[in-house]
């Protein structure tokens, strides 16, 4: 039971024997041409679309913002930071009016830096325990044959369809002061200006909107799993829950790696939900901000400031997935060229 | 709520219902295993229909009832689909559908031109650094938005792109080719190639087994990537938030600004009208297509 074969559920079939080869037999040196001319036009548009960018944000974080001077109150063009404007976010380092670096003023947009970083870990923590929980949940009840279990696999595919922006719109309805959620609840939380509030009206509407992606993931798994595995542990006793725990669990472990990993990384780059359902600030102003909301509301206050901030979003985000393929051993790369070769790992 | 969860309760109960009863000459304790299954699964679709429920009732109720709570359809009225595409108030919904439109398909044809032939060599061919064509594509699809938009935003200002239709669609190619190429080529994968090979030998030419054989085969692995690729650029947002003009604004833009009669009080009622309206087509495509979407999902294993 590889990882690859939750990315594709059913390639077991192929495993085991080569692939027959279509036509001409050709050598590997004709394959690798071949392949060469067919995927060269992909690489060539996905360094256009993305390693352009990414290159020339590297290349503008480190030019200063255009301004005035302060020492001469003149309008200057950048020239050469250094690290300057990393050192602005990481250590809240603003230009004084002599020149010198000084500590950001509270209000600066460099001093809510780490209160971004918390905000974007805490929601993408709390938002992936809760849908891998409610998404293993949910899959093993789809997993047990009963009448109407297509009708609860439809269901299940409506909020992964809706726009992520019409579900901030729709649970900032739900949400509002004389909202249904208060209704319910007998209460009147300000669920979308109290800090934590809003914090955790955030968090509601991504688990729903994303339990059931998850559940599909979980479900590929889970359907991997053979029946007589089932079947022998009955037969030695085990429980329900000895079941789950010694059986399900352990051999589901790749699959819900996986599916864990690509759940992270999407939350770690949140943004529509925070920016529609809490105005991007919520509370504070910055309760609900993260990194990506962050790079956008300084987009227009200085190019090269939000290029650096990318930047380093983009390296955190690098690194969680680095550390996560590390430590956690998904290595998702070679188990989808195990699977590619139709190799069982 | 209750009597929301009823006509939904009954449904299942319905669907959990027959097999009590064929399981009734087993033991009483397979029975309650059947019921609590059958309870849980209520749970599960309540659970996910429940908001959308209230959004299509919000949407059909009098603007005057908006925080009306009655759980089922009241004060019943069509104004708030008319507000939704008025253009009194500055609002472009119909324009923005069409955008939305436009902008998806060009996406989509684009990442299918590419993607298919990286796809098919990813899937049939054997050649050295497939393992890091296979890592950059992977890596790309999980690339944040918000690290192209910077440079885009200063690039396509200073050549004037800004709110141009161009200006919206290459960022998207940059999640829709990464997704096309990862789902196809899991498609792909498990295509029974072997009867390219057996049209060959009953006397076809190349050209015949890739029409007569090939095509069909591969066509609904096409259809259901294009769906993946075109869901993934209709819900987009982040880009086009920042890139777009009122003119070529996506339907996710138009509906996150969406402005009502009176400043500072939002016109719930019209907003999920327009939810609706932006939904209820998606939702009858996933449902039609639903068995080829999931297995395209999971193939892909990227969020679409």
């Amino acid at each position: 039971m590889s990882a690859s074969n939750v990315v594709a559920p059913s390639s077991t079939n192929q495993s085991g024997k080569p692939p027959v080869r279509a036509g001409i037999k050709k050598n590997r040196r004709q394959q690798s041409r071949w392949a060469l001319y067919l995927i060269i036009p992909t690489l060539i548009l996905l360094a256009v679309v993305i390693g352009y960018p990414v290159v020339t944000a590297i290349v503008m974080s480190f030019q200063k913002d255009a301004g005035l001077d302060p020492a001469t109150g003149l309008f200057v063009q950048g020239g050469f930071a250094g690290f300057q404007n990393y050192a602005h976010w990481l250590f809240q380092q603003c230009m004084g009016t002599d020149g010198t670096t000084i500590a950001c003023p509270p209000g600066n947009l460099g001093s809510t830096f780490w209160n971004a970083v918390f905000v974007t870990f805490f929601f993408t923590v709390t938002t992936v325990i809760l849908e891998t929980v409610l998404g293993l949940w949910f899959a093993l009840i789809m997993n047990r044959a009963f009448r109407g279990r297509g009708f609860v696999r439809a269901a299940i595919l409506v909020p992964w369809a809706i726009p992520t922006a019409v579900t901030a719109k729709l649970w900032f309805f739900i949400f509002s002061v004389a909202g249904i959620a208060n209704a319910i609840l007998g209460a009147h939380i300000l669920w979308t200006s109290d800090e934590w509030a809003s914090r955790f009206a955030v968090i509601i509407a991504d688990t729903w909107k994303t339990t059931p992606f998850m559940a599909l993931l979980i479900l590929a798994g889970l359907q991997l799993i053979p029946e007589d595995v089932y079947e022998a542990a009955k037969m030695d006793g085990a429980s329900t829950l000895q079941r789950f725990w010694r059986v399900t669990m352990p051999l589901l472990k790749p699959a819900l790696m996986v599916a864990i990993l690509f759940r992270v990384l999407d939350a770690l780059r949140i943004y529509d939900l925070p920016a529609i359902l809490t105005g991007g600030g919520g509370g504070t102003g910055h309760a609900t901000t993260t990194l990506s909301i962050l790079v956008i509301d300084q987009i227009r206050q200085g190019f090269n400031s939000a290029a650096a901030l990318s930047t380093i979003t983009f390296i955190i985000i690098f690194l969680v997935a680095f550390i996560f393929v590390r430590i956690l051993g998904t290595n998702v790369v070679r188990t989808q060229e195990a699977q590619q070769k139709g190799a069982k790992e | 709520m209750t009597a929301v969860a009823g006509p939904a309760a009954a449904t299942a109960e319905a669907n959990a219902l027959p097999r009590t009863q064929t399981k009734r000459k087993g033991s009483s304790r397979r029975r309650n295993a059947g019921v609590r299954t059958g309870v849980q699964a209520v749970v599960i679709v309540l659970w996910c229909l429940l908001p959308f429920y209230w959004m299509v009732v919000t949407s059909f109720r009098d603007v005057g009832y908006t925080f009306d709570t009655t759980p089922w359809f009241t004060h019943f009225t069509w104004d708030n689909y008319a507000t939704a595409f008025s253009t009194n108030l500055g609002n472009h919904l119909g324009q923005a559908l069409l955008n939305s439109l436009i902008i998806g398909v060009c996406v989509t044809v684009v990442s299918l031109v590419f993607g298919i032939f990286a796809s098919y060599a990813l899937a049939r061919l054997d050649f050295r650094f497939k393992g890091i064509v296979l890592g950059i594509i992977l890596a790309a699809s999980m690339f944040p938005g918000v690290a192209l938009i910077t440079p885009l935003f200063q690039l396509f200002t200073s050549i004037g792109w800004m709110g141009t239709y161009q200006a919206l669609i290459i960022p998207q190619i940059s999640f829709a080719l990464p997704l096309t190429v990862y789902t196809l080529s899991s498609f792909f994968r498990e295509m029974p190639w072997d009867l390219e090979e057996a049209a060959r030998i009953d006397g076809c030419t190349q050209a015949q087994a890739f029409r007569k054989i090939i095509l069909p085969l591969a066509a609904p692995a096409v259809f259901t990537t294009a769906i993946l690729a075109f869901i993934s650029s209709w819900n987009e947002f982040l880009i086009s938030s920042q890139l777009s003009s009122d003119a070529t604004q996506p339907v996710t833009v138009a509906i996150a600004s969406f402005t009502g009669s009176q400043p500072h009080q939002e016109p719930y009622t019209a907003v999920m009208a327009a939810g609706t309206i932006v939904t209820v087509p998606l939702i009858i495509l996933v449902l039609i297509f639903q068995r080829r979407i999931v297995a395209g999902l999971t193939a892909g294993g990227v969020k679409g």
